[in-house]
């Protein structure tokens, strides 16, 4: 009997421990970002290191300056994001409101299956497939570039902004729907004037989210945009973006050096933007479910 | 405009927007599906790289992958369903448990890039444990917390309420209550929750970019503290990083890397389909 209060209170605090996990995991992660990347600021004024123009991190002495990078960023995710956010919320209201039940249910798997696509493989066929294309399309010497990237990156937002954007019209009362059809209002404009309005702070959310999931996105990223770390002044030229030098520098840097600590900076930046990403988004979905 | 031509319009709108989501979803695995199914045999699978990866198999990548994803599973499942459990059984609504769901809500969108970072920084260099099958599967583990976290919560909260007054009505503890009257019920969401988290961990390549992963080792792994090498890595390297290449072996390597996390993903599908229409109450 009193063994199994012993065990009891063991398993209670191991699920304590484990339920706040989560939090200590997150500190963790911002506490080892900034113990590896901090220094750099010793060397390269924050303002420097956010607005300089240059990325030149091996040459001598070395430019560290994210500007191109955070373009480079900004650019490929405008442009995802122009290409995602209505075609996205489009196919959410098809599927919540109007595919009958059996084909929203092959829809939202067919979804779900493009969700699990390793990015690698997305990157793999990019680079063979919408690459030439866009080469002979504009004809350009390279089609590697920064709409390559938008393209490739916007297939990636879709099942984020589909599937939640999805639940957020799902989640629109009935009444709702039945009052405006009661009313002689016609499916279409039920769904576009009533139900898209309802479900509006869902769909914010979705959108943040997608956006989030380009900003961080990696693999694809690296092989379909050229990794060209320059500003860049055209959405047809090659352009680097902060997750793509992260992963393709990291290999080549001495352990605690400038360029290393560079890289970690640039974790920083990114840890910070999808925080807030993330921390607004779930402000707009705590919104929805009231 | 007449409302029902309006209507018409907008349905057709709205349907070719869906085709333009779901159409390259079945381009893209018919192109790797017809130009990789020719590099598939036994000998692609279970043999070593040959002549500089440009012949011979893949084993060494497939079996990486494989360590790599039981290991993150040997860590995440355990503490995932522990986390899920203090949300759903133990915690009321605090300020505590928003700040745990905020937490689970903002690992889902760190970037895979940064966990790779971190799992330089802690596993890799702090804990001195080096690039290694360690360290990366830790990587992975934690980043696939919060896909079994979140599907195994929805599981225990689809238990209803009058088992859990049952069993505790019964004279059963509140730990008694949750391992034999809550979690045998849950099991099958968990499960959904842990295929998805393999699907997640086999196909990142990212995290074990700077904590694991080797470009090419002439023998295979022999103890969790050496490096692997992984199928997306792999696949990475063949198709950016070494020339001459056949296409083939690409594609092939693409192809098993696609049917891996396809294969998962549909059996997480499924179960949670046939979970959903047998359940009773």
């Amino acid at each position: 009997m009193h063994l199994r209060k012993v065990k009891e209170f063991i398993i209670e605090r191991m699920i304590f421990l484990s339920g706040i996990m989560s939090i200590i995991i997150v500190a963790l992660i911002f506490i080892f970002l900034l113990k590896e990347g901090l220094s750099i600021f010793w060397r390269v004024p924050i303002s420097d290191f956010l607005f300089a123009r240059n990325w030149y991190p091996i040459s001598d002495p070395p430019q560290f300056g994210i500007l191109p990078l955070i373009l480079g960023s900004i650019l490929v995710t405008a442009g995802a994001g122009v290409i995602s956010i209505p075609i996205g919320i489009a196919s959410a209201l098809f599927i919540a409101e109007i595919a009958p039940r059996k084909t929203k249910e092959v829809l939202k798997a067919g979804i779900e299956l493009l969700a699990a696509i390793p990015s690698v493989v997305i990157g793999f066929i990019g680079m063979v497939t919408l690459g030439p294309f866009i080469k002979d399309l504009f004809h350009l010497s390279t089609g590697l570039t920064a709409l390559s990237g938008s393209i490739t990156l916007a297939f990636m937002a879709m099942p984020t902004i589909v599937s939640i954007a999805e639940d957020a019209i799902t989640a629109v009362p009935r009444q709702y729907r039945d009052a405006a059809i009661a009313m002689g209002a016609t499916k279409w404009q039920t769904t576009w004037r009533i139900v898209a309005h309802a479900a509006r702070p869902g769909m914010v959310a979705a959108v943040m989210l997608g956006i989030g999931r380009v900003i961080g996105e990696t693999m694809a990223v690296m092989m379909v945009t050229g990794n060209a770390a320059l500003i860049p002044h055209s959405i047809l030229q090659p352009v680097r973006t902060l997750t793509a030098t992260v992963a393709a520098e990291m290999g080549e840097t001495v352990q605690g050096g400038e360029h290393y600590a560079a890289l970690f900076a640039i974790g920083i930046v990114l840890f910070i933007i999808t925080f807030l990403i993330n921390g607004v988004a779930d402000i707009y979905l705590h919104k929805t479910k009231k | 405009m007449n409302v029902q031509v309006e209507q018409k319009i907008a349905f057709s709108i709205l349907f070719l927007c869906t085709l333009l989501v779901v159409v390259p979803v079945l381009i893209i695995l018919v192109i790797i599906f017809v130009k990789g199914a020719g590099a598939l045999n036994l000998g692609f699978l279970f043999e070593m790289p040959t002549n500089g990866m440009t012949e011979g198999g893949i084993f060494p990548a497939i079996l990486g992958t494989l360590y790599l994803v039981l290991g993150a599973l040997f860590f995440a499942v355990p503490l995932g369903v522990l986390s899920a459990i203090y949300l759903v059984e133990y915690s009321q609504e605090t300020v505590l448990s928003r700040i745990v769901k905020l937490a689970i809500v903002n690992l889902a969108g760190v970037p895979s890039v940064v966990y790779g970072l971190f799992g330089l920084g802690i596993f890799v260099l702090f804990l001195g444990f080096g690039a290694s099958i360690l360290s990366g599967s830790l990587t992975l583990g934690i980043m696939i917390l919060p896909v079994i976290i979140t599907s195994s919560r929805e599981a225990l909260e689809s238990v209803p309420q009058s088992f859990r007054i049952v069993s505790l009505s019964l004279g059963a503890s509140k730990w008694q209550t949750i391992r034999h009257s809550v979690l045998p019920h849950a099991l099958p969401g968990i499960l959904t929750g842990t295929i998805l988290g393999i699907g997640r961990a086999a196909g990142e390549t990212a995290p074990i970019l700077f904590t694991v992963a080797a470009f090419y080792l002439p023998k295979l792994p022999q103890s969790m503290f050496d490096q692997t090498m992984a199928l997306p890595y792999h696949l990475y390297v063949i198709s950016t990083q070494v020339p001459g290449i056949p296409e083939t072996i690409r594609y092939g390597t693409a192809l098993v890397l696609l049917l891996l996390v396809l294969i998962m993903n549909l059996a997480a599908i499924i179960l949670r389909y046939q979970f959903r229409r047998r359940k009773k109450w």
